[in-house]
């Protein structure tokens, strides 16, 4: 009886069905897993983890016992056989097969070299969380591990605190009333350097290339030579002003430092100019860690990268994916759907157009580096260079537009994304019934009428989806950019409050191209993995935002014209 | 653009009635006329701007032909001027050109050299290099072109050595330039002795780095060595001249070369070669001479047949290969192959010329490029690597006797048997490139077989570059297969899934699930792979193939429980959930195969299944392999070939089902009898469209992989493809150079083929289309 069941079973071909269903099952599982990887590694570098001190003595082979102490954040936990130990250096008993080892961050590069190291589980002994330890994140070396000793204003002490005492709050106040003002010099300070610095050298560098424009064109008058030479100088004079206020303002900024106790007795002592952020996670509760994250997270979105990338924010990437994005959208959309209209409403339908229109389609699947390098070889060596000979050659040999740009990487996602606009709107043409496009003709309107009035309002669904597409594989893609204009640190935005404002032969930094860039080409991939991670959630959602907005204009556009159709 | 036009067409048309009431029929007609010429040049500007973007795009293809093509033409010739130099004298030893083009040098026998305009022949300089009473030169060897330093061997033993150079500079008024000759003794002005009052037939020369090594024989057969090193750097000797900083060292050789003519000392100064008049090459290590180990020739070898004899022997750029021309007009290339410890010289080249004896042979500067030139006064150029012959025509009449071409290949002066001078401007892009060297196996120097290598760039002028396409072609092949090996079956099971059995409910949850798959930047992707991926699998290896064999059963087995479960509960959950019902079934056991993995690991493997594979099987293991970009690359092709089966499977006609149905065919047997062969070819346009978007990622396999141009098919390895070369490459190539076009020749492979792949799958997908609407 029971045999009976499971060879109907078997004759039926239900377990094929069931295997069918687990592939579903097993590619909706590793969406969801490389999301939750995503969101959890991502998420959580923003979280101020607390910091464990502990002596470390690891078996040696050397006749004395290495004993250290060590401080630092936890990371990650893995097993280990007792053979991997052995082979690496480790001597430890074979008896026991596996061993725990867990990776910590030390920070303190400057003093110990590098700032990562696995530590065995077996060896750790008087694990404790001093609520006394600090953490600061620093512009340079990396994070600091340590204990507050004293702080001293242009060399003398102003607080001296024990480094074990816990309660002491004075000093931790003093500390975070210096830090506070240093910090406000700082923003003072770079807002001069960007501000009125940038654009004083803007106007110079404007300068310069009126008088070389002026020299080529051979119409340099004694006259035009000495207006120029009078405005150089004004310059020349707020520059000088700007400069000695600067000036006064680095010795105020460099005046604070702290002394530090960190592990193994070692002491640094530390300028306050240096600290990005101080904080002690082991007495922090819940909402002050949490007030800390919502910092970090709100630097990381509108901030400046530090670091060779590997800290800070990432401000300009975003800003840059964003701006390529809109200008890729301004070009593909017109011309997209000019295309598309004349391929379904205006040309013979024949061969020929259907010919074109595979291979329209077709070229949605051409690899994107062929586009990236045909945008290399005919936008920025043939177009630009032409232009540079034509409208800029007072900058030669410097190139203008000649050289990787915004401009160009714009045009050239715009020729990549343009057959999935023509797919989208064609198909949207072609949805609409005949009926209403000779009842507009019946009517008397004319071609272009009928086309304008009523073909292009329907069909507006059709082309929202077809920028949605567009868009959707524009803001993710990383290997044409390489070729035409990204760069892993670009000095200055695209967009600024110096003529003519967008600056479209700039180059500029993308959220797509600072994951690879810090992920693989930074010297310190350890350190700069959690913010990568960071990176790649953030450029996924801001690729499913675009989506969801889009899908979202696209269905309310539906519903508007639901009326109309048939 | 329309968005905002919406609103505005209601208003419009709203105004325009209350308008038209208003006007008078003149303002009608005229209105009447405004329109038809707004329609008519609307339809002009449509037409315009949509045939130009569809133009435009279509230029990739044609602006991708443009940039290739330079690779496949043959080197030009033009001749540009014909005079005789006035004040030669002598028989020529040496011709040159230097780096601008603008003066030439000719070096003869009575030891003058003439520095003179090459496009008019006047001379502007000239120089007699001091010989000793009653000395004839009666031997001459130039180090290298680049170098300029020659040594002359004179009759009674003694040699001169030299070194010519041009000294650019811009003078004040209009920056123009001045090129001015100089000739310097780098080894002091006195002249060396190599032999005993005996005239040295044959010399030569090699200098690097401050030493120096001097080669001489006569003509009973001695030979003499001279190594000097110089103790000072070498600018500031060339100062000082003969200060006693150069310290002369004759090593002793006891051994005798009979009738010898000319002898080479290899680039890397390791070997010295000996040739007599018959075509006998002997073989002497300088190394053993160095260290007075010395017994015997190394090894010994006729250069030419039995029937051709040697005319012309030269060595090639780098000097590390000899190429020897003989009376058949025949070119071959010689390099040292080491076999067994034994080393060889071995032809690895024939380069077949006219018939008729070489006259001249003169190499490039810059590239492996050689000139020969025959008796009926044929000129030939061709590439040593590519095996190719960029120009071969007969461009004088009678012999030719000297040869020099400039330092940039864009100049030849051909100096005739009469004495007259030709200088011929040449055009000569791209010889690098032939078929063979692109898609063969090519035998480069220092390797002792023909591989297929890639290879761009090096550290010297000298290196040799090596284009071959195979390694890359290989690469992209093995990460696409790799890649189709995971995502094909997951995502054509899911397809049939998800099209015909899946609850509706369901799939509407399904598919956009798939489609944000879709979505997922390849970036991302690659970043997750080579990062979190890479390092993931190294520790859990064998966790993966444990999931390969435990997720199967486990699914067999969750079916087999679900048919025991008691009915009512069974009855709880509708047909077409399967999907759901396995997803804690497919997470539990993904689990415990992680967590069995490690003791198995112990118990078969010894606790490390990375050492068993490398020193039990000898398999490498790279972090960054072929199995990371497998997953990563299947990972995202799995949505695109999943949505394009999917649909092709549920638009199958319902009745064709319905029918098989009623006949009473269970569900499993209409889908595999039925549905499945009907919707096959939909299915195969959807893997062709996986494959073309496999073949052309290049963020994946860029960051997944360690971008080795390997040929291997071993999972555990890398590879480097075509789509990821170019990213890496072209930024740092040098615009229009060789290099550059081949790059662009890869992105014109890729587009062809991934066009090719693309029309084929929708060229069946529509005429499926057709299918399903007659029936």
């Amino acid at each position: 009886m029971k045999l009976k069941k499971v060879k109907k079973w078997i004759r039926d071909g239900t377990p094929w069905i069931w295997f069918n269903a687990g592939a579903v099952t097993i590619s909706i599982v590793m969406v969801a897993g490389l999301l939750l990887i995503l969101m959890v590694r991502g998420l959580s570098h923003f979280w101020p983890h607390d910091v464990m001190r502990a002596i470390y003595s690891p078996p040696s082979s050397g006749a004395i016992d290495q004993v250290m102490e060590i401080i630092g954040e936890f990371v990650e936990r893995e097993s280990v056989s007792a053979i991997e130990l052995t082979t690496s250096g480790i001597p430890v008993s074979e008896e026991q097969e596996l061993y725990d080892r867990e990776l910590f961050k030390f920070g303190n590069r400057d003093l110990t070299g590098a700032d990562f190291g696995w530590i065995l589980n077996e060896f750790v002994t008087e694990i404790s969380y001093p609520e006394s330890l600090f953490v600061l994140e620093r512009r340079q070396w990396g994070n600091f591990y340590g204990y507050l000793t004293a702080i001293k204003q242009a060399g003398e002490i102003v607080v001296e605190t024990d480094p074990g005492e816990t309660g002491n709050n004075q000093a931790w106040l003093e500390l975070e009333l210096r830090l506070n003002r240093a910090l406000e010099i700082y923003d003072s300070i770079s807002q001069m350097e960007r501000g009125s610095i940038g654009e004083i050298n803007f106007q110079v560098e404007r300068l310069r290339l009126r008088e070389r424009r002026l020299e080529l064109e051979d119409s340099l008058t004694a006259e035009a030579q000495s207006t120029i030479e009078a405005e150089a100088q004004a310059l020349d004079a707020q520059y000088a002003a700007i400069q000695g206020d600067l000036n006064s303002l680095y010795e105020d900024f460099e005046r604070d430092s702290a002394e530090f106790l960190a592990a193994n007795g070692q002491t640094a002592e530390i300028p306050l100019a240096e600290i990005v952020r101080a904080y002690r996670p082991n007495s922090m509760n819940v909402f002050n860690k949490l007030l800390v994250y919502g910092s970090k997270l709100v630097e990381f979105l509108s901030d400046e990268p530090r670091e060779a990338n590997t800290e800070g924010g990432v401000y300009p990437a975003i800003f840059g994916t964003v701006i390529l994005v809109l200008l890729m959208s301004v070009m593909v959309t017109p011309f997209g759907v000019v295309a598309a209209v004349y391929l379904r409403e205006y040309a013979q339908q024949g061969l020929v157009t259907r010919t074109i229109r595979i291979a329209v389609n077709n070229l949605a699947g051409v690899p994107s580096i062929v586009y990236g390098v045909f945008g290399l070889g005919f936008f920025i060596y043939i177009v630009g260079g032409e232009i540079d000979q034509l409208f800029f050659p007072e900058a030669l040999p410097a190139p203008t537009f000649g050289t990787p740009g915004l401009l160009w990487a714009a045009l050239t996602l715009a020729i990549l994304t343009v057959p999935v606009v023509i797919v989208a709107t064609e198909e949207g043409l072609a949805r609409i019934p005949r009926s209403v496009r000779e009842g507009s003709l019946a009517l008397g309107a004319t071609k272009f009428e009928t086309t304008w009035r009523v073909v292009l309002p329907m069909a507006s669904p059709a082309m929202m989806t077809g920028l949605i597409l567009a868009i959707a594989r524009a803001a993710g893609e990383v290997a044409p950019l390489m070729l035409v204009g990204v760069v892993k640190l670009a000095p200055t935005l695209p967009v600024d409050g110096n003529y003519p404002f967008i600056h479209l032969d700039q180059k500029f930094m993308h959220l797509g191209f600072h994951i690879y860039d810090v992920g693989f080409q930074s010297p310190n991939v350890e350190a700069a993995r959690p913010l990568v991670f960071a990176t790649a959630l953030l450029l996924v959602l801001l690729i499913a935002l675009l989506n969801i907005c889009a899908a979202a204009l696209r269905n309310r556009l539906q519903e508007k014209y639901k009326g109309l159709d048939v | 653009m329309s968005n905002d036009l919406a609103p505005k067409s209601s208003d419009s048309a709203a105004q325009e009635q209350s308008t038209q009431s208003r006007l008078g029929s003149m303002d009608l007609s005229f209105r009447r006329r405004m329109r038809y010429y707004v329609d008519k040049f609307a339809h002009g500007a449509i037409a315009v701007g949509g045939i130009g973007v569809i133009i435009t795009i279509l230029l990739i293809f044609l602006y991708l032909i443009y940039e290739i093509l330079p690779l496949f033409e043959s080197a030009e010739l033009a001749e540009s001027n014909s005079y005789s130099l006035s004040s030669a004298t002598g028989s020529t030893l040496h011709l040159a050109i230097e780096e601008q083009g603008e003066l030439g040098l000719r070096l003869s026998d009575d030891a003058s050299l003439v520095f003179f305009g090459i496009e008019s022949g006047d001379v502007v300089h000239s120089v007699q290099i001091p010989l000793p009473e009653n000395a004839t030169v009666v031997s001459f060897a130039l180090e290298t072109e680049e170098s300029g330093i020659f040594v002359l061997g004179l009759d009674d033993g003694y040699s001169i050595i030299a070194q010519y150079s041009f000294e650019t500079r811009f003078e004040a008024p209009n920056n123009r330039r001045v090129i001015s000759p100089q000739l310097s003794f780098p080894y002091g002005e006195d002249p060396i002795r190599l032999f005993e009052n005996k005239p040295v037939s044959a010399v030569a020369i090699r200098s690097r780095g401050g030493s120096m090594l001097l080669g001489g024989s006569s003509a009973d057969g001695s030979i003499a060595l001279i190594s000097a090193q110089q103790q000072t750097s070498l600018l500031s000797s060339f100062d000082l001249g003969d200060d006693g900083s150069i310290e002369l060292q004759q090593l002793a050789i006891d051994l005798a070369a009979p009738n010898t003519s000319q002898i080479f000392i290899e680039g890397d100064a390791r070997w010295l070669y000996l040739i007599t008049d018959s075509g006998l090459l002997r073989m002497l290590s300088i190394q053993d001479a160095q260290r007075g180990t010395l017994n015997g020739f190394s090894f010994e070898t006729f250069l030419s047949g039995d029937r051709e004899q040697l005319s012309q022997l030269t060595l090639l750029l780098g000097g590390v290969s000899l190429l020897a021309a003989d009376s058949s007009g025949t070119v071959t290339q010689w390099v040292v192959t080491r076999e067994e410890g034994i080393s060889e010289l071995t032809p690895i080249r024939h380069f077949s010329g006219h018939g008729k004896t070489i006259s001249a042979l003169t190499v490039e500067q810059r590239r492996k490029n050689f000139i020969t030139a025959d008796a009926a006064g044929r000129i030939s150029i061709y590439n040593a690597t590519a095996e190719r012959a960029a120009f071969s025509d007969i461009l004088m009449q009678g012999s030719i006797n000297n040869m020099a071409v400039a330092p940039r290949g864009d100049k030849l002066l051909v100096e005739a048997a009469s004495g007259a001078y030709t200088l011929w401007n040449v055009r000569n892009e791209h010889p690098e490139v032939s078929w063979a060297a692109l898609w063969n196996q090519v035998w480069y120097e220092g390797y002792h077989q023909a591989e297929y290598i890639w290879q761009s760039s090096g550290a010297t002028n000298e290196f040799e570059p090596k284009y071959s396409l195979m390694p890359l072609s290989f690469g992209t092949i093995k990460a696409a297969f790799y890649a189709m090996v995971l995502a094909a079956p997951l995502a054509i099971c899911g397809a049939i899934f998800t099209g015909y059995f899946m609850a509706p409910a369901m799939r509407r949850k399904v598919k956009p699930l798939v489609e944000m798959m879709a979505a997922l930047p390849t970036v991302v992707l690659g970043f997750l792979a080579g990062l979190w991926l890479a390092p993931f699998l190294e520790n859990n290896l064998l966790a993966v193939f444990t999931v390969l064999v435990l997720l199967p059963c486990s699914i067999v087995a969750a079916s087999l429980a679900w048919l025991y479960l008691p009915k009512n509960l069974r009855h709880r959950v509708s047909d077409g959930w399967e999907a759901a019902l396995l997803v804690p079934v497919v997470l539990l056991f993904g689990y415990l195969s992680f967590v069995f993995a490690t003791p198995i690991e112990l118990w078969l493997f010894n606790g490390d299944i990375r050492f068993w594979l490398t020193n039990d099987l000898g398999i490498t293991y790279d972090q960054r392999n072929a199995m990371v970009v497998g997953f990563a690359m299947g990972f995202a092709v799995i949505p695109t070939i999943f949505s394009i089966a999917e649909d092709a499977i549920s638009e199958v006609p319902r009745n064709l089902s319905y029918g098989s149905l009623a006949l009473g065919a269970t569900p499993w047997q209409t889908m595999y009898r039925v549905v499945l062969p009907t919707a096959s070819p939909g299915i195969f346009s959807a893997l062709m469209i996986g494959l073309g978007r496999a073949v052309g990622e290049t963020m994946i396999v860029l960051m997944a992989t360690g971008n080795t141009p390997i040929m291997d098919m071993n999972i555990f390895e890398g590879m480097r493809t075509l789509a990821a070369n170019i990213a890496v490459e072209i930024p740092e190539s040098e615009v229009d150079s060789t290099h550059y076009r081949i790059l662009f020749l890869t992105a014109l492979v890729l587009f062809i083929f991934t066009f090719i792949i693309n029309t084929l799958a929708e060229v069946i997908r529509q005429r499926l289309r057709i299918k399903y609407s007659t029936i």
